[in-house]
C-alpha cells in the first residue's frame, strides 16, 4: 500500500517539480508557504491538472500524463482535509457526515453515522451547524465526514492554521490518535516544524516546488544534508563554507576557520542552532561584538556581531538561559565557541 | 376603476421573473467557466442592457421579432403567432432588461463562493449537480435572492421597452407605467396621480422586502447561536 507522486506542473515563475513515495504511515510534507505544497495535494485530488507525470494510489493509476489517465476527483478515493475544513454551512453536523456516507446502502448510512459520531466525539453535536462549533469540533467533524467515505489516503492540508494556539496542542493530540486507526498513506502538509516532528515517520522538503530526497524525521531534525531543511527545521545561525578537508573549513560569513566532524565534500555552507553556541571559550572560538540583547520568556537572546562582516549570515543568534546570562554580567563583547559535532554541513541546492 | 393595468403588470413581471431566475443562474454559471477573453466579451453584451436605454433596447427588440422581422416572421408564418402587441410581448422587453441584474448579482455570488467546499464535495465522491445544487446554491442564497428581487422591481417599473414591444391597448396591453403616460398627455392628472401612488407603494414594499432580506443573515445567526 502505498503512494507514488511524480508530477511537473508549470505554475507562474516557478516549476512544481515533485518526485515522492509515501507509505502506510503519516508522511509529511514541510516547506515555506508558496512553495507548492497545496498545489501538489490539489494534483493528486484531481483538483488540479499537472502538466505531466503520473500519480498511482495502491497499484491504482490516478493521473498518468503518458496514458492519458486522469481520474475525476470523485473517483479516486481520496480524502482531503483543507485549511478551514471546508464544512457545508447550510448542513448539520449529521447532515455533512452523512453526506460522506452517500455511497453506503441507505440501511447502514444512519448506523455509520451514529457510529463516526460517537468515535470522534462529537455526540451532542449532531443538530447544529459548523459556525457553532469550535476550530477543533470543526476538524472533528471534517475529519468523520472524510472516514467515513472509506478514502485509500488522507491529505491534511496545514490541520492547525486555523486553530488558536492555545487549542494546537490538544488538537495535534487528538489527530494523532485518529490517524494511528487509518491503514494508508497520510500526507501532512506543513510549514511547522513542530507539527511535523511531533506527527510524522517520515519528511520530504519542499523547496521553491522541487522535492527532496525523503528523510526520517529524526535524521532531517539531527543532521539535515541540505540549507532548505536546515531553514525549516529551525536552524538560525548560517555561514558560507570554503572546504579546506575532511575537519576544516573557512566559515566566509563569520571569519573564522571552522572544525568539523566529517565534512562531505558536497558542503558549501555550514549551521549551528541557536541553544549550541556557547558563552565561554573553546573550540571554533571566536570573538564577537553583543548587538542586541532580548528577553524571551524562558531564555535570553543574544544577537552577536562576528568578525565575519556584514553580511545577514554574519549576525549569530545565541540563546541561553536567563541566569546564565545573568552570570556573564552585561558584555560589550563576547567570547563563543562551538563544538566541532554541534555544526551541520549542508549544501545550497539552487 | 379599471385595476386591469395592475393585474397587467404584475403578471408580466412574475413571469419574468421566473424566466430570468433561471436564465441568470445557467448564464453566471456557465460563462464563469469560459476563458477571460470570451467571458469578457459575454459580460459586456449581456450587461449592456442593463445601461442602454430602453427604447433602444425595445427597438432592437422590434427589428428581431416584429411580423415582418426574422424571428417574427418566421414564427407567425410556422405558428400563426404575432410576437409584439400582445400582453406578454412585454415579457420579452422586461426579461432583457431585469436580466443583467439577476446575472450580476448571481455572479457577484458565485465568485465570493469558497471553491474548497465545491473540491471538499467532489473529493467525497459527489457529483458536480449535488455540488451545485445542494452546496453551492444554498451558500450563494442571499445573492440569489438579492439579484432575484432586484430583477422582479426592474421588470414591474419597465416602460420604455414595453411600450414600443406591446404598446397601450386599455384592457389588453396596458401597464401601470403605460397607463401614467396615457393618462398625463390626456390631462387626467387625478388617474395619473392615483397610479403613480399606487407605483409608488408597490416598489416601496418591494424594496422594504430587499432591506429584510439583507439584513436576515445576522438575525439567522444569532437565532442559531440562541438555540446553542
Amino acid at each position: 500500500m502505498s503512494l507514488t507522486v511524480q508530477i511537473k506542473k508549470q505554475l507562474g515563475k516557478f516549476m512544481l517539480d515533485v518526485d515522492f513515495q509515501a507509505e502506510d504511515e503519516v508522511t509529511g510534507l514541510l516547506g515555506a508557504s508558496g512553495c507548492g505544497k497545496s498545489m501538489t495535494l490539489k494534483c493528486i485530488a484531481g483538483i488540479e491538472k499537472p502538466d505531466e507525470g503520473r500519480i498511482v494510489l495502491n497499484g491504482r493509476t490516478l493521473f498518468d500524463s503518458e496514458k492519458k489517465i486522469n481520474l475525476s476527483p470523485q473517483k479516486r478515493r481520496v480524502g482531503y482535509l483543507f485549511q478551514q475544513y471546508a464544512l457545508f454551512p447550510n448542513m448539520t453536523v449529521e447532515k455533512n457526515i452523512a453526506v460522506g456516507a452517500h455511497a453506503m446502502p441507505k440501511g447502514q448510512r444512519a448506523a455509520a453515522v451514529a457510529e463516526s459520531i460517537s468515535a470522534m466525539r462529537l455526540e451532542g453535536l449532531e443538530k447544529k451547524f459548523p459556525a457553532q462549533l469550535s476550530g477543533g469540533q470543526q476538524q472533528r467533524t471534517a475529519l468523520a465526514r472524510i472516514l467515513i467515505s472509506k478514502p485509500e489516503v488522507l491529505l491534511l492540508d496545514e490541520p492547525f492554521s486555523a486553530l488558536d494556539d492555545y487549542l494546537k496542542w490538544q488538537v495535534e493530540m487528538e489527530l494523532a490518535d485518529t490517524l494511528k486507526g487509518f491503514d494508508g498513506p497520510t500526507l501532512f502538509v506543513s510549514h511547522s516544524r513542530d507539527e511535523v516532528f511531533h506527527l510524522c515517520r517520515s519528511v520530504c522538503v519542499l523547496s521553491n516546488g522541487k522535492s527532496e530526497a525523503m528523510q526520517s524525521a529524526d535524521e532531517l531534525f539531527r543532521a539535515p544534508e541540505t540549507l532548505s531543511a536546515c531553514l525549516l527545521s529551525g536552524c538560525k545561525n548560517f555561514t558560507r563554507i570554503k572546504r579546506l578537508d575532511k575537519t576544516h573549513a573557512k566559515a566566509l560569513d563569520w571569519g573564522i576557520d571552522l572544525e568539523g566532524v566529517d565534512i562531505p565534500e558536497s558542503a558549501n555552507c555550514a549551521g549551528i542552532r541557536a541553544h549550541f553556541i556557547r558563552p565561554q571559550p573553546g573550540p571554533n572560538q571566536m570573538e564577537c561584538r553583543v548587538e542586541r540583547v532580548i528577553h524571551d520568556l524562558f531564555s535570553t537572546v543574544i544577537m552577536l556581531k562576528t568578525p565575519g562582516g556584514d553580511s545577514d549570515w554574519s549576525l549569530l543568534r545565541m540563546e541561553v538561559s536567563h541566569q546564565r546570562w545573568a552570570a556573564l554580567g552585561e558584555p560589550e563583547t563576547l567570547t563563543v565557541s562551538m563544538e566541532p559535532a554541534d555544526i551541520m554541513f549542508l549544501r545550497e541546492t539552487d | 376603476m379599471d385595476w386591469f393595468p395592475l393585474w397587467n403588470s404584475l403578471r408580466i413581471a412574475a413571469i419574468a421573473t421566473v424566466v430570468i431566475f433561471f436564465l441568470g443562474i445557467l448564464a453566471a454559471h456557465w460563462i464563469a467557466k469560459l476563458p477571460r477573453v470570451l467571458k469578457g466579451i459575454l459580460d459586456v453584451v449581456l450587461t449592456l442592457p442593463m445601461v442602454l436605454p430602453p427604447t433602444v433596447v425595445g427597438y432592437l427588440l422590434i427589428l428581431l421579432l416584429g411580423p415582418k422581422r426574422p424571428i417574427g416572421a418566421f414564427i407567425l408564418n410556422t405558428f400563426g403567432i404575432k410576437l409584439v402587441m400582445t400582453w406578454w410581448s412585454a415579457i420579452f422587453a422586461t426579461v432583457v432588461v431585469g436580466f443583467p441584474l439577476m446575472y450580476r448579482t448571481v455572479r457577484g455570488a458565485f465568485e465570493a463562493f469558497d471553491k474548497d467546499l465545491a473540491y471538499a464535495g467532489r473529493t467525497l465522491g459527489l457529483s458536480n449537480s449535488y455540488v451545485f445544487w445542494h452546496i453551492q446554491m444554498p451558500a450563494c442564497r442571499q445573492g440569489i435572492v438579492a439579484g432575484t428581487v432586484l430583477a422582479f422591481a426592474r421588470a414591474l417599473g419597465e416602460y420604455g421597452a414595453t411600450s414600443m414591444i406591446a404598446g397601450y391597448t386599455p384592457g389588453r396591453t396596458a401597464t401601470i407605467a403605460t397607463t401614467v403616460y396615457q393618462y398625463w398627455r390626456t390631462d387626467n392628472d387625478a388617474m395619473a396621480l392615483r397610479w403613480t401612488l399606487i407605483n409608488i407603494a408597490i416598489s416601496a414594499v418591494v424594496l422594504l422586502a430587499v432591506n429584510l432580506l439583507e439584513r436576515n443573515p445576522k438575525k439567522t445567526s444569532k437565532r442559531r447561536k440562541g438555540a446553542a
